[in-house]
């Protein structure tokens, strides 16, 4: 089985963001580790404190982009950086924990806020090989 | 497959006869530079507009077009309610009343001359911007709903700025028809402690000097002189805003797929402007454009804090509010008929001529002040709407430069140290918490703003006036 990873890909004003992984969950948490790569060097947060987040959709796509726009949440409302993931699979959607930081400028260096995640590029399933993807365009 | 159909119809000005799904035809401005660089994604965009019910006359790209989630950045489309028309989250953008705000600061190039320094550090202490930073006044959940409907008048209200700032903002700065109780929880608790700051990416306060002044009597009417120092804020809705896109996209993705509305790409979501849930966008985008209008009016107020600590001379008056990413019911002639339409501008500016009744007295003659923002490293512009322009493209044209290349791109190619030692020597400061941040906005990232201006001049959508070059930059 492909080891879970995840990556940036360029496009023309944005950037987008991507996770593999062996399961749908899997690939959701590596996903959000490539959106704090966004805004900051992942090595610089640390996983003190645990949010909770669930979304529910039933599809893959929609729920995908669920849990982006929940993190963006989270980080815009309690001014957090997130740098471990998390999640399992409940009846109709997930259940993660978020682990991070409050951001302090000086260590983060953050670059950019994210504003959205889009549905531009959206995808969000499991491949030929078996193993999952998911990845969207984000507004920065 | 787009480019072979165009078909030059003026000077800056291109069409491609409807085709397929479109219903209109594609109209863009620009020069033969900058159509021949043109992203044929923007073409595909536009005619994805095109496409769209109810829409009137054409599908318009400005001359600093590029891709855009559903609309093209750039794109303007105006769309008739009696005829079925919509109205759509993508067409407005992510960052609802993201726009520019122009201000004197009655102090000229020598008046600050070798004391930018102080100005720099100062600003950047004062402006909350970038990620994580936060404003000091917090909008409780009570308030929010006045702010929502207030917009920069709630402000004023609030202690931050006068009366007379008002009427130099589009919709004298509350915009009508706001709607905060169609603005979910969400939306309201991400903009708590976001009123009164920048935001991040391309968002910007700039120090600037007037280099260039290209039309006498326009700068005399906006009260421009060679060597005057503005200040130029560039930001919009904050979370708030692009909280409500994120909700009411998902909303009209339901609602199109009910109503047999195709959609070519999913952030084109739209709903009939006579639809519930069109018109619960409505008012929710009202309430984001309130809460731009305000927001940047609580910068405004700081910035005036700043200069009055350093220059007991400075005053600080606004030239000019307007917003490039808005959706607003206007009337403009259609075949001899005044018509109410929703007009989409995304990424590009209004753009009213001389006599338009919602311009105040002091700005009949000359036309609504258009500004355009430029790079941290060369630019930006003031212009002059036009008459012409009324008719050529609902009054309306570019917004700024457009990104020419990506973000991780620009970052491949520059250091945000060298950008910052490269500006400079050119005598800009640049103010910007992480370097990363600053080589992705790098000048060479973007087009030519001045290409850029200079087609939507030749085209007739708007006069320049006056150009401006940045002193001090801080970046959001």
């Amino acid at each position: 089985m492909a080891e879970a990873r995840w990556e940036l890909y360029s496009h023309p004003s944005d950037i987008g963001v991507r996770g593999l992984g062996a399961t749908r969950e899997e690939a959701f948490a590596q996903a959000a580790l490539a959106l704090t790569s966004v805004i900051t060097d992942l090595a610089k947060v640390q996983p003190k404190e645990a949010v909770e987040i669930e979304c529910k959709e039933q599809d893959n796509d929609l729920l995908f982009l669920c849990w982006l726009s929940s993190l963006l949440y989270e980080m815009d409302t309690r001014r957090m950086l997130f740098s471990r993931f998390e999640i399992e699979a409940i009846e109709g959607g997930i259940k993660a924990r978020a682990w991070g930081e409050p951001v302090e400028v000086a260590r983060h260096e953050p670059a950019v806020e994210v504003k959205a995640a889009t549905y531009a590029d959206l995808k969000a399933e499991r491949q030929s090989d078996g193993t999952w993807i998911a990845q969207c365009i984000v507004d920065v | 497959m787009f480019a072979e159909k165009l078909k030059k119809r003026g000077e800056a000005q291109w069409e491609i006869a409807p085709f397929g799904k479109m219903r209109v035809p594609i109209i863009i401005f620009a020069d033969e530079g900058l159509i021949r660089d043109m992203d044929e994604q923007v073409y595909q965009q536009a005619a994805n507009v095109a496409a769209l019910p109810g829409i009137v006359k054409a599908s318009y790209a400005m001359p600093d077009a590029h891709w855009g989630y559903g609309f093209p950045i750039g794109g303007v489309g105006a769309f008739d309610p009696d005829a079925g028309g919509v109205i759509s989250a993508g067409g407005v953008g992510f960052d609802i009343s993201c726009g520019v705000r122009s201000l004197h600061t009655g102090l000229t190039y020598d008046q600050i001359k070798g004391n930018e320094k102080e100005l720099a550090d100062l600003l950047a202490r004062r402006i909350p911007a970038g990620v994580g930073s936060e404003s000091k006044l917090r909008v409780t959940s009570l308030e929010m709903d006045d702010m929502l409907q207030g917009g920069a008048l709630w402000a004023v209200e609030q202690g931050y700025g006068h009366r007379a700032d008002l009427r130099r903002i589009e919709e004298n700065g509350r915009m009508l028809g706001a709607e905060p109780r169609y603005v979910s929880d969400h939306a309201k608790q991400r903009q708590e402690k976001e009123v009164g700051t920048l935001g991040s990416g391309n968002h910007y306060l700039e120090v600037q000097r007037v280099a260039a002044v290209y039309s006498d009597d326009l700068a005399k009417a906006f009260g421009l002189a060679l060597n005057d120092i503005m200040v130029m804020i560039h930001c919009g809705s904050r979370g708030l805003g692009h909280q409500i896109a994120t909700d009411y996209l998902a909303k009209m993705i339901k609602v199109a797929r009910e109503e047999g509305i195709e959609l070519a790409d999913k952030d084109l979501a739209c709903a009939p402007i006579k639809s519930e849930v069109g018109k619960q966008y409505y008012g929710a985008m009202c309430a984001g454009i309130n809460c731009a209008l305000a927001n940047r009016q609580v910068l405004m107020h700081l910035t005036r804090e700043a200069f009055a600590q350093i220059y007991s001379r400075a005053n600080l008056t606004l030239l000019y509010d307007v917003s490039h990413n808005t959706c607003k019911v206007e009337e403009h002639e259609i075949d001899g008929h005044k018509k109410k339409l929703y007009v989409h501008r995304k990424g590009a500016t209004r753009a009213f001529g001389p006599g338009h009744p919602s311009l105040p007295e002091d700005l009949q003659a000359s036309g609504q002040p258009v500004l355009i923002g430029g790079t941290m490293g060369t630019a930006s512009f003031i212009l002059a709407g036009t008459t012409e322009g009324m008719t050529l493209s609902f009054g309306s044209c570019c917004h700024g430069a457009g990104r020419a290349m990506s973000r991780s791109q620009a970052t491949k190619r520059w250091h945000g140290k060298d950008v910052v030692m490269h500006l400079a020597q050119k005598g800009i400061i640049i103010k910007g918490a992480s370097p990363r941040g600053i080589a992705e906005e790098a000048p060479g990232a973007y087009k030519d703003v001045t290409a850029v201006v200079n087609a939507t001049e030749i085209a007739g959508l708007a006069r320049k006036v006056a150009r401006l070059e940045p002193l001090i930059c801080v970046k959001g």
